[in-house]
């Protein structure tokens, strides 16, 4: 089908951009810093005799900051290298001798989504598969719920590229960065706010969390993942920047991905109607 | 390619327009290309030459009108298997090898694979570039780029092939290698549908063309009947005044004086000595008078104007 060949070229085009080799490296140089980080800790923590409830604790707290760190990193994959690709293309007209060819619009939207989320999907497992195995060889801890906690993780990256495609579709690369980075402020600074007004008991300012999640749904879903993951003391405890204390409900799940649906209609409709 | 039963034209546009706004780039275009002619849309830039043929491949969508493209509807997804187009400001995937470029837009036309690994080095060959097949694309001169770009358009064996500026950037050898292309096409029954500024390859390639300025066509002729009956003359002598070409106007449109030398286009050699006897009773002195075939290029101008261009 047209659409696996253009997922095909996706692929290939994405996986030799020095954008990628660069977050490659970046990530590589993250686990070893983790790895190191964590080694020198846990031989402070053998030192000192603490119950393994406080180990566990701590080990968990350590591995949930090294997926919000793959989480971020993630994120920014999925927005630099697609960013340009639909704008890029139209911009420069090489898009010009491709939908001449006998294939539909959206097929090339789907087909370049597929490539990157291959991409994407590759990156991520590959960088949280590296601190899933240094915090268990490390310490021999691993956390709860681990698979529905990277699936929400993946989905997140889904979605930041969804909304890199649509805004790809409609608008020039730069307007389309600044609109990806700007609607992931909005949901950043949400989701903070949110977690304030939970711990305060204010809810104007949980409110505001909650509408700038459905906005746009990334910090929901990672608070989600964070939730998932996070050891059961930590939410009893207060919050950490790498937990919950207002948890996301189920229903933000189905919302995001049918929000991820709806975006990627979405980006089908504007580029079947763009003049190119 | 293959045989059509019945002889519908290759392409049939009717009141075809597009408007951004205020801005008409291309007004009530209605023509008929037949199968298998050679058809060449001339004008200066901005005359809307792109953009009809952009509409023609469902690049772009008309404001108004409609039309068919080998007897199916303009933004027709499978009728895209037959056709094959080079645009003017063309850029491909620069990070593949040639061979590569090549293979991924025969998928894109749906060639079976044998179909493929057969026509790829074909057309390789076809356009001079087969001693490049490994090398990127990114290390392509413009011309290079250019042939590439032609041979991508004809992968599939088209019933219609749509150039736009297919020469623009070839040096002479490579320009006589599209002539011969297109002239093989055409032998083929291809239908080619050419936007060209250079005039010279219209004159050489073209069966009809047609002329187009700020979105409007002019003229629709066959070449050979537009060619005909368009002479232009240059008189040498002395004695020329402006009330002269005032009393030329009977024969001429176009009437230049510059010192000792009259310009003119008639229609027919049979005026000439007409205009002759006329010049001596204004009592000019007449030295020469050199009637020569119009070239396209002095059409071109006459028809579309000076002012035209962007």
């Amino acid at each position: 089908m047209s659409a696996l060949i253009i997922a095909r070229l996706t692929f290939r085009e994405a996986a030799r951009r020095w954008i990628l080799w660069v977050a490659l490296i970046l990530g590589i140089v993250f686990l070893v810093i983790y790895a190191l980080g964590f080694y020198e800790i846990q031989k402070d923590m053998q030192s000192s005799s603490s119950s393994t409830i406080v180990y566990s604790e701590i080990y968990n707290f350590i591995f949930m900051a090294g997926l919000y760190a793959i989480n971020f990193m993630t994120i920014m994959m999925a927005v630099l290298t697609s960013v340009d690709t639909l704008s890029g293309e139209i911009a420069s007209g090489t898009i010009h001798t491709i939908v001449s060819k006998p294939l539909a619009r959206w097929e090339i939207v789907i087909g370049k989504w597929l490539g990157f989320a291959g991409m994407l999907l590759l990156y991520m497992l590959l960088m949280s598969g590296g601190v899933i195995l240094i915090v268990y060889g490390i310490s021999g801890y691993t956390a709860p719920n681990i698979l529905p906690g990277l699936a929400l993780v993946g989905l997140n990256a889904l979605l930041l590229l969804s909304v890199s495609l649509l805004g790809g579709a409609s608008l020039s690369t730069l307007a389309n960065g600044v609109l990806v980075f700007g609607l992931y402020g909005i949901a950043f600074i949400g989701g903070w706010i949110e977690q304030f007004g939970s711990f305060l008991n204010n809810q104007a300012a949980i409110n505001i969390g909650i509408i700038s999640s459905l906005i746009m749904p990334s910090e929901a879903l990672w608070r989600r993942a964070a939730f998932d993951m996070q050891s059961p003391l930590v939410s009893a405890m207060g919050f950490s920047p790498f937990s919950s204390n207002s948890v996301p409900s189920p229903y933000m799940i189905v919302y995001a991905i049918l929000f991820i649906g709806g975006v990627i209609l979405l980006a089908i409709w504007q580029f079947n109607r763009r003049d190119l | 390619m293959v045989a059509t039963s019945s002889n519908r034209p290759s392409i049939e546009v009717r009141s075809l327009n597009k408007t951004y706004g205020d801005k008409v780039a291309v007004a009530n275009l209605t023509l008929t290309v037949e199968q298998g002619e050679v058809f060449g849309f001339l004008g200066p830039n901005g005359a809307g030459k792109t953009t009809a043929v952009k509409m023609l491949l469902g690049l772009i969508k008309p404001t108004a009108g409609d039309g068919t493209v080998l007897s199916a509807p303009l933004r027709d997804c499978h009728t895209r298997t037959r056709i094959g187009f080079l645009p003017e400001h063309f850029r491909f995937h620069e990070w593949l090898t040639a061979e590569e470029f090549l293979t991924l837009h025969a998928e894109l036309y749906r060639m079976p694979r044998l179909t493929r690994q057969k026509r790829v080095p074909e057309l390789l060959e076809l356009v001079g570039l087969a001693d490049h097949t490994s090398k990127k694309l990114k290390q392509f001169s413009k011309g290079m780029l250019q042939r590439i770009g032609l041979a991508q358009a004809l992968l599939n064996e088209p019933d219609l092939v749509i150039l736009d500026e297919p020469t623009s950037g070839l040096d002479p050898v490579g320009r006589r290698l599209v002539r011969d292309i297109i002239r093989n096409l055409r032998s083929q029954g291809t239908t080619v549908f050419l936007n060209s500024h250079l005039l010279s390859e219209v004159e050489i390639t073209c069966d009809r063309v047609a002329f187009i300025k700020r979105g409007e066509v002019l003229r629709i002729s066959p070449l050979n009947e537009l060619m005909e009956g368009e002479i232009s003359v240059s008189i040498h002598g002395q004695g020329f005044s402006p009330a002269l070409a005032a009393g030329l106007t009977h024969w001429s449109k176009n009437i230049r004086i510059d010192d000792d030398l009259l310009t003119l286009n008639v229609v027919s050699r049979s005026v000439l000595p007409e205009i002759n006897r006329f010049l001596v009773e204004q009592g000019v002195d007449v030295f020469a008078i050199r009637p020569e075939q119009i070239s396209l290029e002095d059409l071109f101008i006459e028809i579309v104007g000076t002012d035209g261009g962007l």
